[in-house]
């Protein structure tokens, strides 16, 4: 795309030469900048913004699970509506911690108890999966295991001693972690490499514990930017009427350039 | 004194707009004001792809303009509401989504298309005799550019915007004997706070703005004065038709408000495909850790600024902080590198020893210090992304260098070829072996 356009202006001469270092230069600035979660590789969270079950299915999940102790103070049970529920299925099924539809989506812990139990505040949930990432969630809740030098019982080698015990064992079962096998490092010894298996079994099978989370996730991606479903939509109306500009505005500049000898 | 009444002129078109014309030029200099600066202004006619990016600039800066005014109606200033009411901007605010993602991405694409304008000036010349205000109005812009995208970088109130804002002001304090307190003078506290974060709203909002819409009027009046340069380096006012116009000049309006149009809908549709597509830009416009509220008690593992301070965060990184044994150890080396570094684009005009202006015309070494800067500068911009350990050490056995970060070496090498390419240009392009430049316009 860059190359046709240089083409199209011509006359560049020696700036060729300039221009393929510069484009090569661009593709190494195009890895990415933050990677997330140290050097565990994460799985692929399916995100589907249109897909209203899995978001209503996210919901409830997020409601009866994380909202005990964690916050979504940007917001607000009624944004819900926004997902296909209607005001009555959100008061029924969604508001356990407020009667109030506009409130934000606050959880009912108090901070004093949550600085005895966890050591700090659980931190606020509206955005984080801007901050860490769909597929980091989806990792992360599903790598919990059992381990006795921590104080809460639990460690997660996608986030290494975090604070939050894994309040989804109940359904996920417990799992431990276990060395498969062994590689060489970067330093010539050898490395472990670990891996999360199953040791007592939970009210879920492990595709159907997958299935939850993934619509945890989901449901999460889009409270942290509810616009996006709406974004795309619009985006293509606008980039439409772009194009047909685009050749608009280049006859008009050919019939007018039509002089300029 | 002045009671001469102007001659009416006849009106450019009919009906009652052409009558309200006739009255607003009898009593404002509209139509002498739209000839010699649009109308009748002659431009080269032969501009190429380099030349887009002036008038992108401008549309940039409106863009930032207007959005910003629309976002100001919901912001709040105060270190406990700001980072909500952006969220409030981005959830609740009809259309507030769309208009802090036009302002998010005009930021950066400003950048863009002001590093492309830049790079123009320097291949073809612009900042040479008679163009040298002309370019210093530009330097001061950009300068401007910087001092506004950092304090309008604090206010979100994200832990990025906090802990960015931080290194900053942190670098004043480097500065012998008066840094510690000109830091505190600056963030009108101890600490990043409430009041640094409403002075920096004061600044974004309304001084810097003041200061850079002087400064673009400026830079457009001393464009017009002396005439727009074009990629032959040549001046189309030295060969003159019968009628006093330049023979390769064409009226600004309608050839270039014509061709300008398609390069506005093509940076547009660029800009919607980030805006409605992928605004964070993989982190690189808007970055993940900035959507977390700053916590003055948590610093963020990597801080790393927005993309286009990197080459010269990456500068500042490189420059050790013990330079030698009889020298006190302070950060402040690094400081006054990294702003020699913009310092230095002010000199350019008379460092510049060729006789011609334009790349084309110039001699090999001219070309390669001209690619080796335009690579320094690029490499430099990603390493400031990145970790310093991102190519590994070098082997501890090596002299001098044993033990070192590859990308520190790599980024102290690329910041003296940056300086060289600066610095050396009054021998080199007066050495050099420059070719006849032609006697009209290529076309």
């Amino acid at each position: 795309m860059k190359t046709a356009r240089f083409t199209l202006c011509g006359n560049l001469h020696a700036l060729r030469s300039i221009s393929a270092v510069a484009l090569t230069t661009f593709t190494l600035l195009a890895a990415p900048a933050w990677a997330s979660g140290g050097e565990v590789p994460l799985d692929k969270a399916t995100i589907n913004l249109n897909d209203q079950a899995s978001l209503q299915r996210g919901a409830r999940n997020f409601v009866n699970y994380c909202l005990n102790c964690h916050n979504a103070a940007f917001m607000r049970y009624s944004a819900l509506t926004k997902i296909g529920l209607n005001e009555q299925q959100i008061r029924d099924n969604l508001m356990f911690t407020s009667d109030k539809f506009s409130d934000m989506m606050v959880s009912a812990l108090d901070p004093q108890d949550a600085k005895d139990w966890f050591g700090g505040l659980p931190p606020d949930l509206t955005l984080v999966a801007r901050v860490r990432g769909s597929d980091w969630l989806y990792t992360f809740l599903r790598s919990f295991h059992r381990d006795d030098a921590s104080p809460t019982g639990w460690n997660n080698p996608v986030f290494k001693n975090v604070g939050m015990p894994h309040v989804l064992h109940d359904l996920q079962g417990t799992q431990v972690l276990t060395k498969a096998a062994e590689k060489p490092g970067h330093d010539g010894q050898m490395e472990p490499v670990m891996k999360l298996a199953v040791d007592r079994a939970g009210t879920m099978t492990a595709a159907e514990y997958d299935r939850f989370v993934a619509d945890l996730v989901n449901y999460m991606t889009y409270m942290a930017e509810p616009a996006r479903a709406e974004r795309g939509q619009i985006g293509i109306l606008v980039l439409f009427f772009l194009v047909v500009a685009f050749f608009v505005s280049l006859w008009l500049k050919h019939e007018y350039w039509k002089d300029v000898k | 004194m002045a009671n001469v009444t102007k001659q009416a002129i006849e009106p450019p078109i009919g009906g009652p707009l052409g009558k309200a014309i006739v009255w607003v030029d009898q009593r404002f200099p509209l139509m002498a004001l739209w000839k010699s600066q649009v109308s009748e202004y002659y431009a080269p006619k032969n501009f190429n792809f380099w030349y887009y990016f002036g008038v992108l600039s401008t549309v940039a800066l409106a863009i930032q303009i207007v959005t910003g005014i629309f976002l100001t109606m919901n912001y709040k200033p105060d270190a406990k509401l700001a980072f909500a009411s952006v969220e409030y901007i981005m959830r609740e605010v009809p259309g507030g989504w769309l208009i802090r993602y036009m302002h998010s991405t005009g930021a950066s694409l400003f950048f863009v298309v002001v590093y492309l304008h830049m790079m123009r000036g320097l291949m073809y010349g612009s900042y040479r005799k008679p163009r040298e205000l002309l370019w210093i109005f530009g330097c001061l812009i950009y300068l401007c550019m910087m001092a506004e995208a950092f304090f309008g970088y604090l206010l979100p109130w994200g832990q990025m915007s906090y802990w960015g804002a931080q290194v900053i002001i942190n670098l004043f304090a480097a500065i012998p004997f008066i840094g510690e307190d000109l830091s505190v003078w600056i963030r009108g506290d101890y600490n990043i706070g409430d009041a640094t974060l409403n002075r920096f709203f004061a600044f974004h909002v309304i001084a810097i703005p003041l200061v850079l819409l002087g400064l673009v009027a400026a830079h457009l009046v001393a464009l017009h004065e002396v005439g727009s340069n074009n990629p032959d380096g040549i001046e189309i006012n030295k060969d003159l038709s019968p009628d006093g116009t330049p023979k390769d000049g064409i009226p600004f309006h309608p050839y270039y408000t014509v061709k300008d149009t398609v390069g506005v809908v093509v940076f547009l549709a660029v800009f919607s495909a980030i805006v409605f597509f992928a605004p964070d830009m993989g982190g690189y416009f808007l970055e993940g850790p900035n959507f977390v509220q700053a916590d003055p008690l948590q610093t963020p593992a990597h801080i790393a600024p927005v993309w286009y301070f990197t080459p010269y965060y990456a500068m500042l990184r490189a420059v050790p902080s013990e330079l030698a044994s009889f020298l006190p150890a302070t950060q402040f080396y690094g400081v006054a590198i990294m702003g020699g570094a913009t310092m230095i684009l002010f000199a350019l005009p008379w460092l510049d020893r060729g006789k011609v202006k334009s790349v084309r015309y110039r001699g090999p070494i001219y070309r390669w210090f001209l690619a080796a800067f335009v690579v320094s500068f690029l490499i430099l911009g990603y390493l400031g992304v990145v970790s310093t350990t991102v190519w590994g050490q070098l082997p501890k056995g090596l002299a001098i260098v044993g033990g070192m970060d590859v990308a520190t070496l790599v980024a102290r090498i690329l910041t003296a070829v940056y300086f060289a390419f600066f610095l050396l240009m009054p021998w080199y392009t007066r050495k050099d072996k420059e070719l006849p430049e032609p006697e009209r316009v290529t076309y």
